[in-house]
């Protein structure tokens, strides 16, 4: 009886915490038409959640794509199939690495950081002053911060990718010796712009929606102390890499059955 | 009843105020009426609620039961936006001045008139200019909060207050933790505005010496209840035991210094735990 009811307990929070965080997100949307009128703050946001985590971003792409290089290189060459070493790094990362790497790193460097910043934001009674202003903090802190981070994400995983092709490249055509015009031409042809890019893009933007959504959501309902901060930042990254890979597979099955 | 009738010279009227935090009553049957463009001080011991009454007068908390009237509005049956509306009149200065840590001292006083009027840049420069003069702070304006002192952090956060022109303004323990200096400049500042601009002012503090040279009228509150109410002269010749324990900062008196214990060389014997 205890475990049961432990967790009904562990149930019951899971679905109250969801449902505030769906509440949070009809609040956060309501405000998003006069928020984007202000674009100035929504592009300093986007500067230094996206913009900032560039170099991590084309870094781990480049990473990403030598492994995706070697280790397709290793297999294809058991089959005498190197010359599809393009497509498989492409396809690889475009329809599943980019999307949710990109997403995971961004949980991890931009969305802590947002959480930090709005629960610091709270524990020293800025987030109380703004509202003594007559300011409402979810419009002014909250929403420009979930905009620039759904903005960010899906540019930041096209950049992934780009790089992961480039990283793909340089281990397969100049290491290995695959052929530079058949690397090329078969990620052309094998390639397609809806099923793979645009899916990829679209499994992108509900990510970046999910990982700056529960960031902005843990900081602004962190328990303003030093402990209550630390722990929503944590919540934020677990959380975060939670939602990012069931959304995954419920997006890719989606698009694999249901189109 | 004179008293439920609203009073054009009130900016604030409190009557029969309830407010509980668990099974602890912080105000029971609270009346408080705050004259419009005097000095009010609200005093008392630490953890009798004086924030929580900053708190409940503008609309942060809501109380249990009673009625809390600010410049004649019912503040139970404001809507969100009428809240808003209702606090642009208001300034609150938060104890620790709760300036944004991340903009300079000018941004800082510049963000309630971005966020609120169309003014052009050099109008809201101008404005924000004024109001650091006022609080001496002009050469400051390219500082961030980080490089300001306490008493200079209020001071900015007092200039902040005033940006909107406020009707009213809230002091949340705007002495503490001051040198005498930086003491001295908020207790004259805190005068010079509310005659200059014809604020209302209402401060919480336990800083007696402070509060009674800057105070129009004071009221004492002791376990939910006003104790006693008057000029800080007549404060100071007040008779109760209480009152005078507490103006005079006496460590024994009706309040002990001692927190409610079990008997002290039974606990020692270690008859009783704890």
């Amino acid at each position: 009886m205890g475990l049961l009811r432990e967790l009904y307990y562990i149930l019951l929070g899971f679905l109250q915490g969801l449902g505030a965080c769906w509440l949070f997100l009809f609040r956060i949307l309501r405000y998003t038409p006069a928020a984007l009128l202000r674009w100035r703050i929504i592009w300093q946001q986007i500067y230094s959640v996206g913009a900032m985590s560039l170099v991590l971003i084309m870094v781990s792409g480049f990473f990403v794509g030598m492994v995706m290089g070697l280790q397709g290189y290793n297999t294809l060459s058991k089959f005498a199939a190197t010359s599809a070493l393009g497509t498989l790094v492409a396809l690889s990362l475009l329809r599943e690495l980019a999307p949710v790497v990109t997403a995971l790193l961004f949980a991890g460097r931009a969305g802590t950081a947002l959480t930090s910043e709005i629960g610091l934001m709270r524990a020293t009674e800025q987030i109380a002053g703004m509202e003594m202003m007559a300011v409402d903090p979810v419009r002014r802190v909250v929403v420009p911060r979930f905009l620039a981070g759904v903005v960010s994400v899906p540019l930041l995983t096209m950049i992934f990718s780009a790089v992961g092709i480039l990283g793909g490249f340089v281990i397969g055509v100049s290491f290995m010796g695959v052929d530079s015009g058949a690397f090329w031409s078969q990620m052309r042809v094998n390639v397609d712009v809806w099923d793979d890019v645009v899916g990829g893009f679209i499994k992108s933007i509900v990510f970046g929606g999910a990982c700056s959504l529960l960031a902005v959501y843990e900081g602004y309902y962190s328990h303003p102390t030093a402990e209550g901060v630390s722990r929503a930042t944590t919540r934020t990254v677990v959380n975060s890499a939670l939602a990012v890979l069931v959304l995954d597979y419920l997006l890719t099955a989606f698009m694999i059955h249901g189109v | 009843m004179a008293s439920a009738e609203r009073d054009d010279n009130n900016a604030v009227e409190i009557t029969g105020l309830r407010y509980r935090v668990g099974e602890k009553a912080i105000f029971d049957r609270l009346n408080i009426s705050i004259q419009r463009g005097k000095v009010t001080a609200i005093m008392g011991p630490s953890g009798t609620g004086k924030t929580t009454l900053l708190r409940i007068m503008t609309g942060q908390v809501l109380a249990d039961r009673g009625r809390v009237l600010v410049e004649g509005k019912n503040m139970a049956r404001l809507t969100g936006d009428e809240l808003y509306e209702l606090r642009k009149q208001m300034g609150f200065l938060f104890q620790n001045g709760a300036l944004f840590t991340d903009s300079t001292v000018y941004e800082n006083v510049a963000f309630p008139l971005r966020e609120h009027t169309r003014l052009p840049e050099s109008l809201i420069r101008h404005i924000v200019l004024m109001k650091l003069q006022a609080v001496g702070l002009r050469g400051a304006a390219d500082l961030m909060p980080g490089e300001l002192s306490g008493g200079m952090a209020r001071r900015v956060a007092l200039a902040r207050a005033i940006a909107m022109d406020p009707k009213i303004i809230f002091y949340d323990e705007p002495f503490a933790g001051l040198d005498p200096i930086s003491m001295g400049v908020i207790v004259r500042l805190i005068r010079r505005l509310n005659d200059s601009l014809g604020l209302t002012s209402i401060i919480v503090s336990h800083d007696v010496d402070e509060v009674s040279t800057v105070s129009d009228q004071s009221y004492l509150i002791s376990n939910g209840k006003v104790v006693a109410y008057g000029t800080p002269r007549e404060l100071e010749q007040n008779k109760s035991a209480w009152v005078r324990q507490f103006m005079k900062g006496l460590a024994d008196g009706p309040v002990p210094f001692h927190y409610p214990a079990p008997d002290y060389a039974a606990q020692l014997l270690g008859e009783e735990r704890n």
